[in-house]
C-alpha cells in the first residue's frame, strides 16, 4: 500500500472531509458510550437536545462557543504561517487579567459603557499579543523553538494570574476566595438574550472570524503570511519580509486569544479566577485543526465542540455517563479530521 | 553475450496517465546501456518498476533468466540489482561504513561484524577505483563522494546490475568525467550498467547502446557507435530541435556595475572584491563550478543580501537599499537558481505565484488590499503570452512541469519589462525543447535592450548565449573574455583559477 499525492483535491472532497471525520468520531465515541452501558443513539439525541433543544441550552451553547471561536482563530492564524502558537491558554488568561487590571483604574471605570468596553477589549488583545511576541522574539533572534516557549508560558501566565489575584488584585469582598476585583459595570458586555448568559461577545467573535478571513484572503499581508508559512525561502526571494510578517501574524494570533479572555471576563464571569478557562486555549488548537485552519470554518468547528460540551453535560445527568465523553468525542474528531485531511490530499494505492 | 536483464512488455498507468507502454529492454553482461529521454518520458518509472518500487500493470522483469516477483525491492537486491538514486538515500550523521552496512545484517544479530564489513568495503573500493574513507561522516563528503558511497552500497549488496538515475545531475563536469571512467572500468570487470540521462553528450561518450524513450514508449534503440547527437536529439524530442542562435548586437550604456563587491562569512560562497560591468543589449556569462559564490552574486544583485563592502551601481546610481522590492523597482528581473525551492510556492495558486514578488506595487494592491482582478488578468496574460501549458489561474503551481514552471517565472519577470535580467541556472534540469524556449526568451530580452547577467554551470549554454564570459572561482570573478575567443579549454582553465590567458585577451582587447 502506498500513498500518492492527488493532483487536484476536489472541492467536494475538501468540504465533505470534516463531516465524514465528525461522523467517524461519533461512531468511535458511540462504541465507548455502548461500553458504558447506554444506547449511543439515545445519548447523541440527548446531547443534541441538551445543546439545541431549549432556549437555555442553546444560549449556553453559544456562550460556550464564543471564546472557542476566538481561540480557534488564534491558532488558525498562527498555524497558517507556521508559527506554532501553543500558548493560547496563557494569552487568554493575560487578556482576562488585563481587563481586570484596567477596570481597577478609576478613570476607565468612569467612562461611558461603549468606551470602557472598547478600551478593555483593546487592553485584553494587547496583553495577549505581548505574551506571544515574547517567544516570537526569541525565535527570530536566537532560533528558540516557539512550541516549547509558548507552551511553557501558559503555566507562567496562569501562575502570574494566581499571584495577582491572591495579591494586589485580590477582591476584598470575596470572602477569601482567590478572585480578582470585579470588572466595573461600565465595562460589562450587554446581554444578547434576557435571562441567559449569552452576551455581545458572540457578535464580536463572529465579526472577528469574518475579518480574519478577509485579511487572509484579500490583503497583501494575508498573502505574504501564507507564503511565509508554506515556503519561507521562496517567500523571501519574492521579497516577503519574514520577520515583520511573523510579528504581524503573532499580533493577530495573540490578540485573538487575549480578546477571548477579555470577552469571557466582560461577558460571563465579571472577574478573573484561575478556573476562568476550561482549557479554551488548548481547545482552540483542536478547533483550528478541525476547521482545516480556515477562519470561517473555525465558527463551525467551535459550534460543534460547544454542542458536544454543553450537550454532554445534560446527557450525562440523564444517562449517568461521564461527561468526559465530550472530551473524547472532540479529541477523536481531531484525529479523524487529521486522517480525513490527509486523504483529501493523497489517495491510497495498492 | 549473456543476457543478464530482460524487461518484457512493461506497461504502467497512473490514473489516466500512461507512464510506460509496452516497454521492452534488455541488458547484456559487461554492457553500458543509456536510457535516454526527456523529463516525463517514463525513464524513472521504468527503473522503479525494475527495482520493485512500483508494480507494473503488465509485463515481466527477468534477471539472469529468473522472473522477479513484482513490487519487491528486496527480491531485486537479492537478484543482484543495485540502484543509485538521483537523490541520495544516505544517512548524513553516520559514517560511510555504517551507511554501506545498513540493511545488510539481520536486525536480530546482536553484534555487527564491522571488521569484515570494513575489509569488504575497502576491497571493493580498491577494485573499482572508488576512493572513499570508510570512517568519514557522510555529511562531510562532497556530492561526488556521496555518489561513490551509493555505488559502493550497491556493490556491497553483490549488485551485478547497476542502475544509475541521472547520475551526473548533481556532479561537476570533472566529477562526471571521473564517474564515467569508473563506470567503464566496472563494465570491463563484468558488471552490467544502465544509466538514465537526458544529456546527449554523456550518452554519446559513455554508453555502448542507447534506448530512447519518448512518452512512455521505446522509440528507438541504437548502438552508440552507429548514431549521432543530432539523431538522438531528434529521436528524444520527436522533432528536430535547434537551440536559437545569438544574433550580433552592439552593447549600449552600462546598466549594472559592481565595484569591489565583497560579502564574507558565507564560507565557499563568499564574494571577494568582484568587479564587472553589464551593458545594455549584452549578455555577460558567469561560468563556474557550483559553490564558488555565484549564488551569492545572484543574491546580491537580486536584493536578497547586502554586500559587506563595495558598491553596486544600477544605471550609475549606487544601490543603497538591498531588498527585493527596491531591486525590482529599479528594473532588475530575477530568475532564481532553484525553481521549486526559491522560485515558486507549490501550494499557492498560479496567480499568487505570478504576482507575489510585485504585490507591493500599486499595479497589484492598493492600501494593503490585493487587486485580485488585476493580478488574475496579469496571470492570464503571462499564461497566454509565454505558453505556460497546464496552468490555470487558480490551480496550484505544484502541478506544473519544470519547463512550464520556468515559462511562468520567465513570464512574470519579463512581463514587467526589466532593464537588467539576472538569470541563475535558467535551464537547469530542463529538457531540450524547454531549454531552447528559455534561450529564445533570454535572447529576446537582450534584443530589446536589456542587459542579461547569465550565471550558469553549463558551458554550452554560456558559450551560446553570452557576448562576454567570465569565470567565478572561490568568490573571485575572472576578467571577461569575448565569446568569440572562448573555447572549452580556455573556459576550463578559467574555472580552475588560471586566468593568465584571459587576462592577456582582456589586455589585447583594451588596446
Amino acid at each position: 500500500m502506498r500513498f500518492e499525492r492527488r493532483d487536484h483535491p476536489s472541492r467536494g472532497l475538501t468540504l465533505a472531509a470534516p463531516l465524514v471525520a465528525i461522523l467517524a468520531a461519533l461512531l468511535g465515541a458511540g462504541v465507548l458510550i455502548a461500553i458504558a452501558g447506554a444506547n449511543p443513539l439515545e445519548a447523541y439525541r440527548l446531547i443534541l437536545k441538551g445543546a439545541l433543544g431549549s432556549r437555555l441550552g442553546f444560549s449556553e451553547m453559544l456562550t460556550r462557543a464564543t471564546p472557542l471561536i476566538l481561540t480557534g482563530l488564534a491558532a488558525a492564524v498562527a498555524f497558517r504561517a507556521r508559527l506554532w502558537n501553543i500558548g493560547g491558554e496563557g494569552q487568554f488568561y493575560m487578556g482576562a487579567l488585563a481587563v481586570a487590571a484596567f477596570g481597577m483604574i478609576p478613570a476607565i471605570a468612569a467612562l461611558p459603557a461603549p468606551l470602557a468596553i472598547l478600551f478593555c477589549l483593546i487592553a485584553g488583545a494587547v496583553a495577549g499579543m505581548v505574551l506571544l511576541l515574547l517567544p516570537l522574539g526569541l525565535r527570530l533572534k536566537f532560533g528558540v523553538d516557539e512550541v516549547v516557549t509558548t507552551l511553557l508560558l501558559n503555566f507562567v501566565a496562569v501562575l502570574f494570574v494566581s499571584l495577582m489575584i491572591e495579591g494586589p488584585m485580590k477582591d476584598p469582598l470575596a470572602f477569601g476566595w482567590p478572585q480578582s476585583v470585579p470588572v466595573p459595570d461600565s465595562a460589562l458586555l450587554p446581554k444578547l438574550l434576557e435571562r441567559t448568559r449569552l452576551h455581545a461577545g458572540l457578535v464580536i467573535a463572529v465579526v472577528m472570524a469574518v475579518t480574519v478571513w478577509w485579511i487572509q484572503s484579500r490583503t497583501v499581508f494575508g498573502m505574504r503570511a501564507r507564503a511565509a508559512g508554506l515556503n519561507p525561502r521562496a517567500a523571501s526571494f519574492a521579497g516577503v519580509p519574514l520577520g515583520r510578517t511573523l510579528i504581524m501574524v503573532a499580533c493577530l494570533s495573540g490578540g485573538m486569544a487575549g480578546l477571548a479572555g477579555a470577552i469571557e471576563v466582560m461577558g460571563v464571569k465579571g472577574y478573573v479566577s484561575t478556573d476562568l478557562s476550561p482549557n479554551y486555549g488548548y481547545s482552540g488548537i483542536i478547533i483550528a485543526m478541525l476547521a482545516n485552519l480556515s477562519a470561517l470554518g473555525v465558527i463551525a468547528a467551535a459550534l460543534f465542540s460547544a454542542v458536544m460540551f454543553v450537550g454532554a453535560d445534560s446527557m450525562s445527568r440523564a444517562l449517568g455517563i461521564p461527561s468526559y465523553i465530550a472530551d473524547v468525542t472532540v479529541a477523536l474528531s481531531l484525529l479523524t479530521m487529521l486522517v480525513a485531511i490527509f486523504l483529501t490530499q493523497y489517495r491510497i494505492r495498492k | 553475450m549473456t543476457r543478464v536483464l530482460e524487461l518484457d512488455g512493461i506497461t504502467k498507468r497512473f490514473g489516466a496517465v500512461t507512464a510506460n507502454e509496452d516497454v521492452s529492454l534488455h541488458l547484456d553482461r559487461g554492457e553500458i546501456v543509456a536510457l535516454l529521454g526527456e523529463n516525463g518520458a517514463g525513464k524513472t518509472t521504468l527503473m522503479s518498476i525494475l527495482f520493485g518500487h512500483y508494480t507494473a500493470d503488465e509485463g515481466t522483469v527477468k534477471v539472469e533468466g529468473a522472473e522477479l516477483p513484482p513490487g519487491k525491492s528486496r527480491a531485486a537486491i537479492k537478484a543482484g540489482v543495485g540502484m543509485v538514486h538521483q537523490h541520495f538515500a544516505l544517512a548524513p550523521n553516520l559514517t560511510v561504513l555504517d551507511n554501506v552496512m545498513t540493511g545488510t545484517e539481520s536486525l536480530w544479530k546482536l553484534r555487527s561484524d564491522r571488521r569484515a564489513g570494513r575489509k569488504r568495503l575497502v576491497e571493493l573500493s580498491e577494485r573499482f577505483g572508488l576512493k572513499v574513507d570508510p570512517d568519514a561522516r557522510v555529511s562531510d563528503l562532497s556530492v561526488g563522494e556521496c555518489q561513490r558511497v551509493e555505488i559502493l552500497k550497491a556493490l556491497y549488496n553483490d549488485a551485478r546490475i547497476l542502475i544509475l538515475d541521472e547520475p551526473t545531475a548533481v556532479l561537476t563536469a570533472q566529477e562526471a568525467e571521473g564517474l564515467f571512467a569508473t563506470l567503464k572500468d566496472m563494465a570491463a570487470k563484468g558488471l552490467s550498467l544502465i544509466f538514465i540521462s537526458h544529456k546527449l553528450g554523456e550518452v554519446m561518450s559513455a554508453s555502448d547502446r542507447v534506448v530512447v524513450l519518448r512518452r512512455g514508449k521505446v522509440v528507438a534503440e541504437r548502438r552508440t557507435a552507429e548514431t549521432s547527437k543530432e539523431e538522438l536529439a531528434e529521436l528524444m524530442v520527436g522533432r528536430a530541435v535547434k537551440r536559437p542562435e545569438r544574433p550580433p548586437a552592439t552593447p549600449g550604456a552600462v546598466l549594472l556595475e559592481a565595484v569591489d563587491l565583497s560579502l564574507g562569512g558565507r564560507g565557499g560562497a563568499s564574494l571577494k572584491s568582484v568587479n564587472f560591468r553589464l551593458h545594455a543589449n549584452e549578455t555577460l556569462g558567469v561560468i563556474g563550478v557550483s559553490g564558488n559564490g555565484q549564488t551569492t552574486l545572484a543574491g546580491v544583485v537580486s536584493g536578497l543580501h547586502a554586500p559587506d563592502a563595495g558598491a553596486l551601481l544600477v544605471e550609475g546610481q549606487e544601490v543603497t537599499r538591498f531588498d527585493v522590492p527596491h531591486a525590482i523597482a529599479s528594473g532588475i528581473g530575477r530568475i532564481p537558481e532553484d525553481r521549486n525551492a526559491e522560485g515558486s510556492i507549490g501550494d499557492m495558486a498560479t496567480w499568487e505565484n505570478a504576482v507575489l514578488e510585485r504585490i507591493w506595487s500599486p499595479e497589484f494592491s492598493k492600501g494593503g488590499v490585493v487587486k485580485r482582478g488585476a493580478a488574475r488578468a496579469e496571470t492570464q496574460a503571462i499564461i497566454d503570452t509565454y505558453d505556460v501549458r497546464g496552468a490555470s489561474i487558480d490551480g496550484r503551481i505544484r502541478l506544473l512541469s519544470g519547463g512550464n514552471m520556468q515559462k511562468l517565472i520567465l513570464g512574470r519577470v519579463l512581463n514587467a519589462g526589466p532593464k537588467i535580467l539576472v538569470a541563475a541556472q535558467p535551464s537547469r534540469g530542463l529538457d531540450e525543447g524547454a531549454i531552447a524556449g528559455v534561450h529564445e526568451r533570454l535572447l529576446e530580452a537582450r534584443g530589446r535592450g536589456a542587459g542579461v547577467l547569465l550565471i550558469s554551470e553549463d558551458l554550452d549554454e554560456v558559450m551560446a548565449l553570452s557576448d562576454r564570459i567570465c569565470a567565478i572561482v572561490n568568490g573571485r570573478l575572472s576578467p571577461a573574455i569575448p565569446a568569440e575567443k572562448a573555447n572549452s579549454q580556455l573556459l576550463g582553465l578559467m574555472m580552475a583559477g588560471d586566468w593568465s590567458a584571459a587576462e592577456k585577451i582582456e589586455g589585447d582587447n583594451a588596446l
